[in-house]
């Protein structure tokens, strides 16, 4: 069984109210949302495979493409807004010439907008996979561009 | 409850219930709407409806407000005025300036209100997101750098088709309506029957465009050109040439495209009637044998691809027999050009059209043969007209003239078939006298004429019980083939027309919001019936003389012409 099957069947009701939780196992399974994915929920559910897009393109949380190995989100909260958000998004997508929302063609680096992260006071903030960056200046931006290019062998 | 409210200084009567909107409109005070669908549950998202409500800080959306007693509306004021104006120059400032070369240019609802509030200048700065169009479907284009999320194609297209191709993806700025996964029409679960145009307020959804084929054909001496006129075309298009709406133009249209220079203008209900027959001969047989019923009609080309999408399992209760286009088409292009000698590929076929999916049933593998397709080219009532308009014929200084022969003549039945219901009522007709060789005393079958979205008309016919049920709006469809899906057997037939109303609504009919004009086209239609002498298609003296050419194993190879085939398809549902 695959692993959409196997988040399917932890859902006993097949009811509209579970669309979410089970677009977010799957995701959380899988690393994305792909059209199999969701075709098979539309099966499910028994929801247009439309109307599941149109949710899942709705929120930010959602991904439609593959996860890379580096997942870079850089906030975009108030906060992280007025103390320079997007400088740094713009010195990432020179330095990793990928655009925000897009994933290097060897899939070890991803660059993602977040909605605020909550930690407004050490803003600007931003996230490699799980680890935070706080009060991000030029210096940090090199280290992890450093971090992420060394160990993907650039 | 009815009380009194005061709007724009004036007391009107007002009922509890109501909405703002509502109440304003049946006291003959005009507020402008995009979003808003009569008979659907308001949303309130575009908010051009909004006015001026005294005790209220904010501007109150009339289509989603309800009227109360106390209320003192101001429905022009300048603050409501410019709250109006804004927000249509925001459409605007993301909305392409190209409205000379649009196709709904001179019936866009953007442009009317633009018109309307008197907007001269561009105020705000353009932002224009990169869309492309979609031109995949054979039925219908998308534009959606027209779109301004209305919305109207996607409560259609769920609520009233029931399969919801389109919806809304993404979010803010980023907005636009398409099928899943953004991914072309052609691939996506659309069936083509182009009501998401009807609704569209802009140029974001509009049929394809086939007039330029036309004209090719027309200017090219090999060609021999002929046409079919669809029974609900001719009743649909006098509103648009200053006549009353309803009334029959068939003579005059018919004159009209000869100047044209098409070199035969035949009749489709005269192929309607042929169906009709062949129809009831199949239903006949089926009730002998006791297999595959109900029956459902093969008629609507929507509705046979909603059923090889979703009900496969039904697909051997479909008709085998051809829609009244193709069979036309196939009797052009086979049994016509050997009469006449005319090399078959040297005919091109026009069809006329009420419907947007007809251009897709012309494209289906079934209706080509050794690459010859039995239609070439299906054109729409809103296409027949700006074809009119483009050769500058004024249609009431035509001189009515006949089609030709020998697809000239109809009965009624072959008419009736352009509304819900109308279908039912022909093949009952014909049925009836298969079973009893009798002719039915009463035509009228008053419960399939009665304004429901699903109508049944049961009565004992010799040994038979008979069960016949008409539906219109695709939606409502998908409720009884449920039904006979669960074990329902009191029906025989089941005709289906998946847009609401019938053809006389379908999705390439002129665009309007007047539902009065559908009500005119229906009572034309049995207006005729009552007054024309031949009512049953088993009497139509030139289907007689048709069948009687052919004997033996040429009637064979004959009546196979006449049948169709349907398969399974794998789209995204």
């Amino acid at each position: 069984m695959g692993q959409i099957e196997t988040v399917l069947q932890r859902f006993q009701t097949n009811t509209r109210d579970n669309l979410l939780p089970i677009l977010q196992e799957i995701q959380q399974e899988t690393g994305f949302l792909s059209e199999e994915a969701i075709i098979k929920v539309s099966g499910y559910l028994k929801i247009p495979t439309s109307k599941i897009y149109a949710v899942a393109t709705f929120y930010d949380q959602f991904r439609f493409t593959p996860r890379a190995k580096y997942r870079i989100k850089i906030c975009s909260g108030t906060a992280c807004h007025i103390t320079g958000a997007e400088n740094i998004l713009s010195q990432l997508e020179k330095r990793l010439n990928i655009k925000a929302g897009e994933t290097s063609k060897d899939a070890m680096v991803s660059l993602e907008i977040s909605q605020c992260i909550g930690a407004c006071g050490l803003a600007p903030v931003i996230l490699v996979n799980d680890t935070f960056y706080a009060v991000v200046t030029a210096e940090k931006i090199d280290e992890i561009v450093d971090f992420v290019k060394g160990t993907s062998g650039n | 409850m009815i009380f009194n409210i005061e709007v724009n200084d004036k007391t009107i009567k007002a009922k509890k219930g109501d909405t703002i909107l509502e109440t304003l409109r049946k006291n003959g005070i005009t507020v402008p709407t995009l979003c808003n669908m009569e008979t659907f549950t308001p949303t309130g998202a575009c908010r051009i409806c909004v006015v001026e409500v005294e005790g209220r800080d904010d501007l109150v959306t009339s289509c989603s407000h309800p009227v109360e007693e106390w209320m003192k509306i101001k429905t022009h004021s300048p603050r409501v005025i410019r709250a109006r104006r804004t927000i249509v120059e925001l459409l605007l400032s993301s909305h392409p300036d190209d409205c000379l070369y649009c196709i709904r240019n001179g019936c866009c609802e953007l442009q009317q209100l633009a018109r309307e509030l008197g907007i001269r200048e561009r105020r705000l700065p353009v932002v224009k997101p990169l869309r492309k169009k979609d031109p995949s479907s054979a039925s219908v284009v998308r534009d959606p750098a027209k779109c301004i999320l209305c919305g109207r194609c996607v409560r259609i297209c769920k609520d009233r088709i029931g399969i919801s191709t389109l919806d809304f993806i993404g979010k803010g700025m980023e907005t636009t309506i398409g099928p899943s996964f953004n991914n072309k029409l052609n691939v996506s679960n659309c069936i083509n029957c182009g009501q998401c145009i009807m609704v569209c307020p802009t140029g974001a959804l509009h049929e394809k465009d086939n007039i330029s084929q036309v004209m090719e054909a027309l200017q090219n001496p090999e060609k021999y050109v002929v046409v079919q006129i669809s029974p609900t075309v001719s009743i649909s298009l006098a509103e648009e040439f200053g006549s009353k709406a309803g009334k029959e133009m068939s003579g005059l249209l018919i004159s009209t495209l000869r100047k044209m220079g098409f070199n035969r203008v035949f009749k489709t209900a005269f192929a309607a009637d042929i169906m009709i027959n062949q129809v009831a001969e199949e239903l006949f047989q089926r009730l002998e044998n006791g297999a595959n019923l109900p029956m459902f009609s093969s008629d609507c080309p929507a509705f046979i691809k909603y059923m090889e999408e979703y009900h496969h399992d039904l697909l051997q209760n479909i008709s085998l027999c051809k829609s009244p286009q193709q069979i036309m088409g196939s009797l052009i292009k086979h049994h016509y050009a050997r009469q006449q000698k005319i090399k078959a590929e040297n005919i091109f076929s026009v069809s006329l059209m009420p419907c947007t999916a007809k251009k897709f049933e012309a494209q289906r593998e079934e209706n080509t043969h050794k690459g010859i397709s039995d239609i070439d080219t299906v054109l729409t009532t809103r296409e027949v007209v700006r074809l009119i308009n483009l050769f500058g014929l004024d249609m009431q200084q035509s001189v009515p003239e006949l089609a030709d022969s020998p697809f000239a003549i109809r009965s009624s039945s072959g008419k009736i078939i352009g509304t819900s219901g109308g279908v039912a009522e022909a093949v009952y007709r014909t049925l009836y006298y298969k079973l009893t060789g009798k002719n039915l005393v009463n035509f009228k079958i008053a419960p399939l004429r009665v304004n429901k979205n699903i109508r049944e008309f049961h009565s004992k016919v010799g040994n038979h019980k008979i069960g016949f049920a008409a539906v219109n709006g695709l939606e409502n469809a998908r409720e009884l083939i449920n039904q006979v899906k669960a074990g329902r057997n009191d029906l025989q037939f089941i005709e289906v027309m998946v847009c609401p109303g019938g053809c006389i609504n379908g999705g390439g009919q002129p665009i309007t919001k007047n539902t009065e004009i559908a009500k005119a086209r229906v009572k034309n239609m049995y207006d005729i019936d009552e007054k024309d002498s031949i009512k049953v298609s088993y009497k139509n003296p030139a289907v007689i003389d048709l069948f009687g050419k052919y004997t033996g194993k040429e009637k064979d190879s004959f009546l196979e012409k006449l049948t169709t085939t349907y398969q399974k398809r794998d789209v995204l549902l």
